[in-house]
């Protein structure tokens, strides 16, 4: 079997965002970059299938040259190749762009499943999985936690709000992966060391074919508003009576209950 | 030239969600700025009459596809229909609801509209003609402007947070054929979770707890608080990773980024990830026993205190206030 993951690197979930002061970015020094925790997903996912059913993983990922650091740590987690699109008119590339340049790419290898995250966890648009099966013309299954393959039959679970749906479709497909799926592994030393030797193709957006033009910009970053300093209640010292004073203030301050 | 400013109405099971009349209300307040008409789009078998309750938020014009093959909502057959009638009308924005269908669809969408779109925005507005989305990015550490250079102008809202306004419009039907091919993608089951239970992503109020509830059992407290406050049960990444809550429970950066009116947050320090998927709520509680919890600078109110005293003699005093 022929799978794909896409990934994408992405600021830790620890790190604090500094939007640049003319807003035209993030501050990036200081930012531990890590692999988009929902991409994990799909490359764990890659890896079960490829360890169940036989085959190779490609990962693909569109991003500057640190990016190639993420696609080493998935050659290391078990994945035999890699793809780089490494283009500075992709820098700022939107959803559109973005898959359109992993769509291009992943024409150019064979593939029976793409795994993508269900959104990443910088931009947090929550498109590219979903563009990119549009643009490949084959069927996708978003917010997968659950995924089973028979022959050529899919089965993911996807959940919406108050049930889960067991959506069926065929392969070649995309699957896009959410928390729940599996639990991604650790790469290990030895893992470490051969993701060193194995092969990573880098390539510009003119080699596949693309310009990366986006067709929606972010016209400024700012800061989130800033929220009031708070009250720390204790006109009493009682547990009672300070839940006493929040339940009043909720009803009549805030008017919220 | 593209005009108008349409939505994708969202429907389960037989009625509109809620989410719908947001969106309607706010593309009507942008179509007056623009002196143009709001469309919307729906999907489904046998919702026909579901047109007049659009109407009554300012929907000029209904575009209804009444298909069998619709329900249930699959990807495939409501991106195939939606991208139809949006190709043949060139409206200038498309709202759709950042809901779990909603989020499918819409990012469906833009593959087969080739455009652009502002994922889970919380503010949209006109500036010199255009669409403006404004949306929290990287789980709201910072939010972005996003400007559109393609049509539609898309953007996905966020459910809870645009106000509903009635502003009664002709509603007048158009019915159109979806002009499906052979499905790609079907249902094979829909399995229901108990009922009555809320989603944190579509609450008004959440009642969320982390490390600080100690074990699965802590969390009763809050399900009765919850109960009597039509409230959801949220939880920390800490309390999902330990198995103590379902996942689609989670609240943060790798979990559900919530707006709600009011968020209680019991025994949750603050991580960054975890302040990130919350920080937009109207109205922020902490209730937590270490002062020095990054979790009281961005709550309104904070109470220092063993929350299992806390939470259940909150849970009398709103008995009180309710009874």
């Amino acid at each position: 079997m022929n799978i794909v993951a896409c990934v994408k690197q992405v600021p830790d979930t620890e790190a604090q965002i500094k939007v640049k002061g003319d807003g035209s970015g993030i501050e990036e020094g200081g930012i531990k970059w890590v692999m988009n925790p929902y991409d994990e997903f799909g490359v764990e996912e890659a890896l079960k299938l490829k360890e169940k059913l036989g085959g190779e993983v490609t990962i693909v990922s569109v991003g500057p040259a640190r990016t190639m650091e993420t696609i080493r740590t998935a050659l290391a987690m078990g994945a035999e190749k890699g793809i780089q699109i490494d283009d500075p008119a992709l820098y700022n590339a939107d959803a559109y762009a973005t898959a359109e340049a992993l769509a291009a790419a992943i024409k150019g290898v064979p593939y029976d499943i793409i795994f993508c995250g269900q959104r990443a966890i910088d931009d947090d648009s929550a498109q590219v999985g979903s563009i990119l099966a549009e643009l490949l013309g084959i069927p996708q299954v978003t917010f997968a936690t659950k995924l089973e393959i028979d022959g050529t039959a899919v089965k993911a679970t996807r959940p919406i709000e108050g049930a889960s749906v067991i959506v069926a479709t065929s392969l070649p497909c995309v699957i896009t992966a959410t928390k729940g799926l599996n639990e991604p592994r650790y790469a290990s030393l030895p893992g470490i060391m051969k993701a060193k030797k194995k092969p990573v193709d880098i390539k510009k957006a003119a080699d596949i074919g693309v310009t990366g033009a986006s067709k929606s910009r972010v016209a400024k970053f700012t800061p989130p508003p800033a929220r009031p300093p708070g009250k720390i209640l204790c006109a009493d010292d009682t547990p009672e009576g300070k839940a006493a004073e929040l339940a009043k203030l909720l009803r009549e301050e805030a008017k919220v209950i | 030239m593209a005009k108008g400013v349409w939505i994708v109405a969202e429907q389960r099971d037989g009625a509109l969600r809620k989410v719908s009349f947001e969106l309607a209300s706010t593309a009507r307040k942008l179509a007056d700025q623009l002196g143009e008409e709001v469309g919307a789009v729906l999907c489904g078998s046998g919702v026909e009459a579901m047109a007049a309750e659009l109407a009554k938020y300012g929907v000029d014009k209904v575009y209804v596809a009444d298909n069998a093959a619709l329900e249930p909502y699959t990807t495939d057959a409501h991106a195939t229909a939606v991208a139809k009638i949006v190709k043949e009308n060139d409206p200038a924005i498309l709202f759709l609801g950042a809901s779990a269908q909603g989020k499918d669809l819409s990012a469906s969408l833009v593959g087969k509209l080739a455009t652009g779109m502002a994922t889970d925005c919380t503010d949209v507005k006109i500036a010199d003609g255009k669409l403006c989305a404004i949306r929290p990015m990287y789980a709201g550490k910072c939010f972005g402007e996003i400007v559109i250079d393609a049509f539609p102008q898309m953007a996905s809202l966020r459910p809870n947070v645009f106000p509903i306004v009635e502003c009664a419009k002709a509603g007048e039907v158009v019915k159109f054929d979806a002009g499906l091919g052979e499905a790609k993608t079907k249902v094979a089951e829909i399995l229901k979770e108990a009922a009555g239970k809320i989603d944190v992503a579509e609450a008004n109020i959440i009642v969320s707890g982390g490390r600080g509830m100690k074990g699965p059992e802590g969390y009763g407290i809050l399900e009765e608080l919850a109960g009597l406050l039509g409230a959801a049960v949220g939880a920390s990444r800490a309390a999902v990773d330990a198995g103590w809550r379902p996942q689609s429970d989670q609240v943060g950066q790798t979990g559900k980024v919530v707006s709600p009116n009011l968020y209680i947050a019991c025994g949750i320090s603050g991580a960054i990830q975890h302040l990130a998927g919350m920080s937009s709520s109207k109205y922020i509680v902490a209730i937590n026993k270490d002062a020095e919890a990054p979790i009281f600078a961005r709550a309104d109110y904070g109470i220092v205190d063993d929350l299992f005293k806390v939470v259940p003699a909150l849970t009398q005093e709103v008995k009180k206030l309710l009874a």
